[in-house]
């Protein structure tokens, strides 16, 4: 995709600005772009879909939409396996200690693209009693996605965002995003599990 | 229905009719045991299929409405039983008559609090063990204080709950146990490939084999009743499709006939066509994709591609006209959303072209198969009288013999003017429940075939009011949904929303079942017989 065909430059061009404020060292640097490059090309999922949204996932990895063009094909059972989680589908309070565990589970680094107006909001779900209202109330969001369901080509859309904000992150060192979900965990802890 | 209620009223002089939609029992509870024995085993009455349980508060007392159907007779009747106690509301258990009843108390119980003597198992079915209140009582508070949005994992007893009517009439809270101590118990789900969703089992193995499966739902449990009992009319449509996502159109379809039956609107002969033509369709995207994950769960990965090329190309179709590709809300009060697209007949021609070949196809690579028929016959066989008993409908009821199609046993709609024939089989294994849908989709191609080249001209959509009001009373709808009876309770005050709104899925029952079937199978075999009830979580759940 064109650069200027993206929505959102300008908050990368932003992260990356505060990535860079204290210079990069050229060895380090090159390192970092190598190890990204690798990364950001072979962004595993976890298999996890609890309604409607899950179901455009499916789609996703079949024949015509066809995520194996971008190596993201590998979608794993095991949260220890993969590299980002797609949360596609509402998430109830019953299930938010769940997703959670399968989040502390995920190898770092991970990522959580939210997928579909319920996972960003409670989407239509919004006079619920029983569904939580947006799920960056249990984990750090990378990416939020909204549609109920978004199409496959939004899906698209959304992991390239993601592998976008892989590339310019620094792996050694330095300041990144790892700060912003350190603080969201010490924030929202779990009895007897270190973070 | 007057010999039905003459033989009621001579055998309980206590009980009182209301001619509705069904004939409605009132009957005080201490002898609803006994009506309801004499309803199941009266060879007059045989009501042998319970459809459903619907709680209810009336704000001065808390109630069911039973609604039964006999299988053999065709007629159906619904009772009504009521309490006055709101603190500690109780009322007779009748699951030693129907089996499903266990699971349904168990929901009634879940959403009243009301508790059902005799019932083995009183735990909550949907909410986790410290939720807060009966969310759908009147007075619930609703407050996120109240139940709070919680990281911590939920609390597990090996206990539940029974309460036991001692011969002095006094009732007694009994804590019984639901494994033994001595069992091995292995966790499935709810984040599992194989459960089609976040279903939970907690399965007592024996070596390999299953002793004994503890189901637990409610890990995607909306509070759609709830929601929409703050909702108009026209706002409550667009949950159907977020049910059971496969089977969007049906759903609309049930809950759009219940509303014009309640308000007097007749649709147009056209709307009544396309609806027909669109429940089908859903049906074929719907098997196609059951085909598909199905054999995935058994590891062949590749039929999932193949069966998705068709459910791509119906998608496309429903995009046309209804402008989405899932959640369509293409069903409306009076009609349907839209006319249809210019080109719909022709793409749907086309599809029922390439149909034929890619069943063949399917059959060629899956359904002859050495490995497929090793795995699935003689599998979770589920025989006809544990079928009713259990009310698993659909294509997994007339797998084991029970002719429960709606289409054909209350013809709804058009579907009686149409020529097609319900598929059942006998053996009632997975293979069984497969096969019917494979020949299911034949079927759907042939409605379709007959109704493609006459839609008739007229409006889509006749006009209806744009404030709906619908006077007071309550009414039951069926339709024959992609995976089973699907219905659609709803009870009006006279306002513009539903006072209750009841959806019964046909999910619920076939995921009750399964603890039946699997008992002394193998752990593996729990994959295969689950794919083939083919449940969808979100629907049991709702
Ligand atoms: S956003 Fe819409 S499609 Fe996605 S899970 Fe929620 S209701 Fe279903």
């Amino acid at each position: 995709m064109p650069y200027d065909a993206w929505k959102d430059n300008e908050y990368i061009e932003k992260l990356v600005k505060e990535l860079q404020a204290n210079g990069t060292n050229v060895v380090v640097g090159s390192l970092d772009k190598l190890i990204n490059w690798g990364r950001s090309n072979s962004i595993w999922p976890l298999t996890f879909a609890t309604s409607c949204c899950g179901i455009e996932f499916v789609s996703l990895g079949a024949a015509r939409y066809d995520m194996a063009r971008f190596g993201w094909e590998v979608a794993r059972s095991s949260p220890r396996q993969a590299d980002f989680m797609m949360v596609a589908g509402t998430i109830v309070k019953r299930m938010a200690p769940v997703m959670r565990r399968l989040y502390d589970q995920l190898a770092e680094p991970k990522y959580v693209i939210a997928c579909g107006a319920c996972a960003v909001s409670g989407g239509p779900f919004k006079k619920s009693y029983h569904v939580v209202m947006g799920i960056d109330q249990i984990v750090p969001v990378d990416v939020f996605l909204p549609g109920c369901p978004p199409r496959p080509e939004a899906m698209i859309y959304a992991i390239m965002q993601l592998s976008r904000k892989m590339k310019v992150e620094k792996f050694f060192g330095g300041v990144n995003r790892k700060e912003n979900q350190k603080e969201f965990l010490k924030a929202h802890p779990i009895q007897d599990v270190e973070n | 229905m007057a010999e039905i209620k003459d033989t009621i009223a001579r055998l309980f002089p206590e009980a009182t009719f209301e001619d509705g939609d069904t004939l409605l029992v009132n009957i005080p509870d201490k002898r609803w045991h006994d009506l309801a024995s004499t309803l199941r085993d009266n060879s007059e009455l045989k009501f042998d299929f319970l459809v459903t349980i619907v709680g209810m508060d009336w704000a001065d007392k808390l109630g069911c409405y039973y609604y039964l159907t006999s299988t053999e007779y065709n007629t159906h009747i619904s009772v009504k039983v009521t309490t006055e106690d709101k603190e500690h509301p109780m009322l007779h258990s009748v699951h030693d008559l129907w089996q499903i009843a266990g699971i349904f108390e168990r929901e009634v119980y879940d959403f009243f609090g009301i508790v059902f003597i005799g019932n083995p198992d009183m735990r909550r079915l949907f909410l986790d063990i410290d939720w807060k209140g009966f969310p759908l009582r009147k007075d619930f508070d609703e407050s996120e204080e109240n139940n709070p949005v919680s990281v911590e994992s939920e609390r597990q007893s090996d206990f539940t709950d029974t309460w036991v009517e001692l011969p002095d009439g006094e009732v007694e809270k009994r804590q019984v146990r639901v494994f033994q101590p001595e069992d091995f118990v292995v966790n499935i789900g709810p984040q599992h490939p194989a459960t089609h969703g976040v279903l939970r089992f907690r399965t007592a193995i024996d070596g390999e084999t299953i002793k004994k499966i503890d189901v637990y739902m409610g890990y995607i449990h909306r509070g759609i009743e709830k929601i929409c009992e703050k909702l108009t009319y026209p706002q409550t449509l667009h949950f159907m499709d977020r049910m059971d996502y496969f089977s969007g159109h049906p759903y609309h379809h049930c809950l759009c006939m219940t509303i014009e039956e309640a308000a007097g609107i007749e649709i147009s002969r056209r709307a009544q066509v396309i609806r027909v033509i669109m429940d089908e369709l859903s049906r074929i995207a719907s098997h196609c994709l059951f085909i598909g994950t199905f054999c995935m769960d058994l590891g062949a990965t590749t039929m999932l591609f193949y069966t998705l090329r068709v459910r791509e190309q119906i998608l496309d179709i429903m995009e046309k006209t209804c402008g989405a590709r899932m959640t369509f809300n293409y069903g409306a009060i009076g009609g349907v959303m839209q006319d249809l697209a210019p080109d719909f007949v022709q793409d749907v021609k086309a599809l029922l072209e390439v149909l034929p070949r890619n069943i063949k196809e399917y059959n060629k690579l899956f359904t002859g198969n050495v490995i497929t028929k090793n795995r699935m016959e003689g599998v979770g066989v589920l025989s006809k009288e544990d079928a009713i008993s259990w009310s698993v409908t659909g294509p997994s009821g007339r797998a084991s013999g029970w002719a429960c199609d709606v289409r054909k046993t209350d013809p709804y709609s058009i579907y009686g003017e149409l020529d097609f024939e319900q598929v059942v089989k006998t053996e009632g294994d997975s293979m069984a429940r497969f096969k019917v849908r494979m020949e299911e989709m034949e079927q759907s191609a042939r409605i379709i075939s007959q109704l493609i080249d006459n839609i008739p001209d007229g409006e889509y959509c006749v006009k209806v009011p744009k404030v709906l009001k619908l006077p007071a009373g309550h009414w039951f709808r069926t339709v024959e949904g992609c995976r089973g009876t699907f219905g659609v309770f709803l009870e009006s005050d006279g306002t513009t929303s539903p006072y209750r709104l009841k959806l019964v899925p046909p999910s619920l029952t076939a995921a009750a079942v399964v603890d039946h079937i699997t008992r002394g199978n193998k752990i593996a075999d729990l994959i295969t017989i689950g794919g083939s009830l083919d449940y969808i979580v979100p629907d049991m759940d709702r």
